[in-house]
């Protein structure tokens, strides 16, 4: 069978397949910066985190041949990434965001420096779970080819979506990111808390790295990320620091991604740079839509700069 | 009387607490001055180290980093044209800066002002050459200045956060870019690099005489200083400094934010969109996917470095032009990677931020302290 044969049914199909496919690293991007900014600190700094992430799966996985050991890697890379936004920025006067800005081009600097010899080997990939088995079209198979970590993110958003409301450490995280004042008042220590927190956030972005890498595309060159990173900080925001609305979000931007390549499959050429385009513009109509000057966002952390 | 120090007959020299006031005078102002720079020697440091760890030699690396960057005339000139775009690159983002926004999307009004600019050259081509040159300049400021101007407006009439709007229209710049490359401006010419139609020569931006370094150069500096005599000078500069310190004092003084904040990031826009025409028209000859060579980026740093000082960034962006610009000879005398640079500059950046926490610490650059061990008692 081939592409005709389904006809235009093939795009809303490549578009839910690309929609599974593309999102799994903003699921947890986003998982990982809403742990971050719902404590009250923003790291822009992910994006560098996912490239980095990236590069030590990948390379990891060529020298040992285990995707998981890849995968373990990243995410213990991404948590250093993290514990040290957080520790730098606990001295006054240090911006988060700026600090962000310069670990984005600090990780994406150290991952193409020792990413310069993994370009080449082929590393083994992260498996996945064939769900289309039941059809016998190649194209609903392809769609339904569901990678692991796809299936833990979505787990996890349930997870902390309900970990924020019924644990302790969730409570911890959100009072620490509502007031400082508040926090020092329970006898917590807010910089430990956003230290742990940003740690989290570095090491969930690190996974998403190593998803780009070992699964989707599924090679590491230095143009791996296509600021993913940075959208997940605006796709949190979108989502009201909320886990569910975190992977509802990515699923939307994956599908946004999917577009220009579905478009593509079927013939239409037109105007691909433009559909390349479509998360960005996406994200941005977005944050049009939902800011406004006169009100603050409903669900914000008090202590977030982002939204003061 | 005046408090003098003992064997001095000069009174009237000396400040309220017997310290001459040029001494005073310089010991406020030298922190700006020691405080980056300390923070620079230290973020090399830490680079050495890093060299030294992944076994390479530190001093062949800043040796190579130097003959590369400034040891002949050569490698100087070839430092102060990659300096050009990063002086404009930065003013994009000392600006705003000045206004409390951190806009990071340089980038994409480069890449917008460099295709606006070829668009007008080729439409305009007969014309005398003047006029056109002056044509493509407006027209590379006129599209930055509507790209950045846009995020600043959105900041102030619907609270959007300027950080992510700007580098996500970067991102769309550059896809409009490519989409007006490959499509309708493309010159059918440009086989396997998408171009514009080349600008005819007499369209082209020659070199200063007796220098390998175009005119942008002078463009850079001139437009640094016309941004430091608009922050420090005017009344316009004065109110975007007080509305950077407090938006909610200026608006009860009665300025005008919201026109304060479009206006300055739609300048700070088209010194970028600036920078973008005069890659078109001195460096490349027509518009490609080679504008987006990260100078939007090096230019981030450049402005922080600077402290957001429009005559600081002068000195700065030509610095790291010169370790942009020995990039190259580092990677193949010592046979690293070209990202060896963007780890530096990562690192440099980084302490550069840390620093911050440093200011009003010192007890030499403060003369209030240096009488009163009370005070000093009590920051320590």
């Amino acid at each position: 069978m081939d592409a005709t044969e389904i006809g235009l049914w093939g795009v809303p199909l490549a578009i839910l397949g690309g929609a599974i496919r593309v999102s799994t690293p903003f699921i947890f991007v986003s998982l990982g910066e809403a742990i971050t900014e719902r404590s009250g600190r923003i790291n822009l700094g992910l994006e560098g985190t996912l490239v980095f992430g990236a590069m030590t799966a990948y390379a990891v996985a060529v020298m040992t041949g285990s995707p998981w050991l890849g995968l373990l890697a990243a995410a213990f890379a991404g948590l250093c990434f993290g514990l040290f936004h957080g520790w730098i920025c606990k001295f006054p006067r240090v911006n988060d965001i700026a600090i962000g800005i310069a670990l984005m081009l600090f990780g994406s600097g150290l991952a193409f420096f020792f990413g310069k010899p993994f370009i080449k080997p082929k590393a083994p990939n992260l498996p996945a779970i064939p769900f289309g088995g039941w059809s016998d079209i190649p194209q609903v198979q392809a769609a339904l080819d569901v990678n692991v970590l796809f299936l833990i993110g979505a787990v996890l958003s349930v997870i902390l979506w309900w970990a924020f409301r019924n644990t302790r450490a969730g409570l911890i995280v959100r009072v620490v990111g509502d007031s400082s004042d508040a926090a020092r008042a329970m006898g917590l220590n807010p910089d430990t808390v956003r230290l742990l927190a940003t740690g989290v956030g570095g090491a969930l972005a690190g996974i998403g790295g190593a998803y780009l890498s070992l699964y989707y595309p599924g090679s590491w060159t230095e143009r791996i990320s296509s600021g993913q990173g940075l959208m997940a900080v605006a796709l949190v925001i979108f989502a009201r620091w909320n886990p569910l609305g975190c992977f509802a979000a990515a699923l939307l931007f994956g599908g946004a991604g999917a577009l220009g390549p579905a478009l593509q499959s079927v013939g239409v050429t037109q105007g691909y740079y433009l559909f390349y385009a479509a998360p960005y513009i996406l994200t941005l109509i977005i944050m049009i839509a939902t800011s406004s000057p006169t009100r603050s966002l409903a669900g914000a952390p008090g202590e977030l700069s982002i939204t003061k | 009387m005046v408090d003098t120090v003992a064997g001095s007959d000069m009174p009237a020299l000396f400040g309220a607490r017997g310290y001459p006031p040029t001494l005073e005078w310089i010991a406020r102002r030298a922190e700006a001055f020691v405080i980056p720079l300390a923070a620079l020697i230290v973020g090399m440091a830490l680079f050495s180290l890093f060299i030294a760890l992944v076994g390479k030699s530190p001093i062949l690396l800043y040796e190579t980093m130097w003959r590369g960057g400034f040891g002949s005339w050569f490698s100087v000139q070839n430092s102060l044209s990659r300096a050009a775009p990063l002086l404009l690159a930065a003013l994009c983002v000392a600006l705003p800066a000045r206004l409390g926004l951190v806009v990071i999307g340089g980038e994409g009004a480069i890449v917008l002002g460099g295709v606006g600019a070829a668009a007008i050259g080729v439409a305009l081509s007969g014309a005398p050459s003047s006029i056109v040159i002056l044509a493509m300049g407006v027209a590379g400021m006129a599209a930055g200045g509507i790209w950045i101007g846009a995020v600043g407006a959105l900041r102030h009439y619907r609270a959007v956060n300027e950080t992510i709007s700007s580098l996500l229209l970067a991102y769309i710049a550059i896809a409009l870019m490519n989409q007006l490359v490959e499509g309708p401006l493309r010159d059918p010419a440009s086989l396997n690099k998408p171009s514009t139609q080349p600008l005819a020569d007499i369209y082209r931006i020659g070199n200063i005489p007796g220098m390998d370094v175009h005119w942008g150069l002078v463009v850079g500096i001139l437009a640094c200083i016309i941004s430091w005599v608009l922050i420090e000078k005017t009344r316009w500069g004065f109110a975007a400094r007080i509305a950077g310190g407090n938006v909610r004092a200026a608006q009860v003084q009665g300025l005008a934010v919201g026109p304060l904040i479009v206006g300055f990031t739609a300048l700070a826009g088209g010194f970028a969109g600036l920078a973008g025409m005069l890659e078109v028209a001195a460096v490349q000859g027509s518009a490609n996917a080679s504008l987006a060579a990260g100078y939007g980026y090096t230019g981030i740093l450049v402005a922080f470095l600077a402290r957001h000082n429009p005559l600081a960034i002068i000195p700065v962006a030509i610095l790291l032009g010169g370790i942009d610009a020995s990039g190259g000879l580092i990677q193949r005398r010592m046979d690293l990677p070209d990202a060896t640079v963007l780890v530096l500059q990562g690192m440099i950046f980084i302490i550069i931020l840390l620093s911050e926490t440093f200011y009003g610490r010192f007890k030499a650059f403060n003369p209030d302290l240096w009488k009163r061990p009370d005070l000093v008692r009590g920051t320590a």
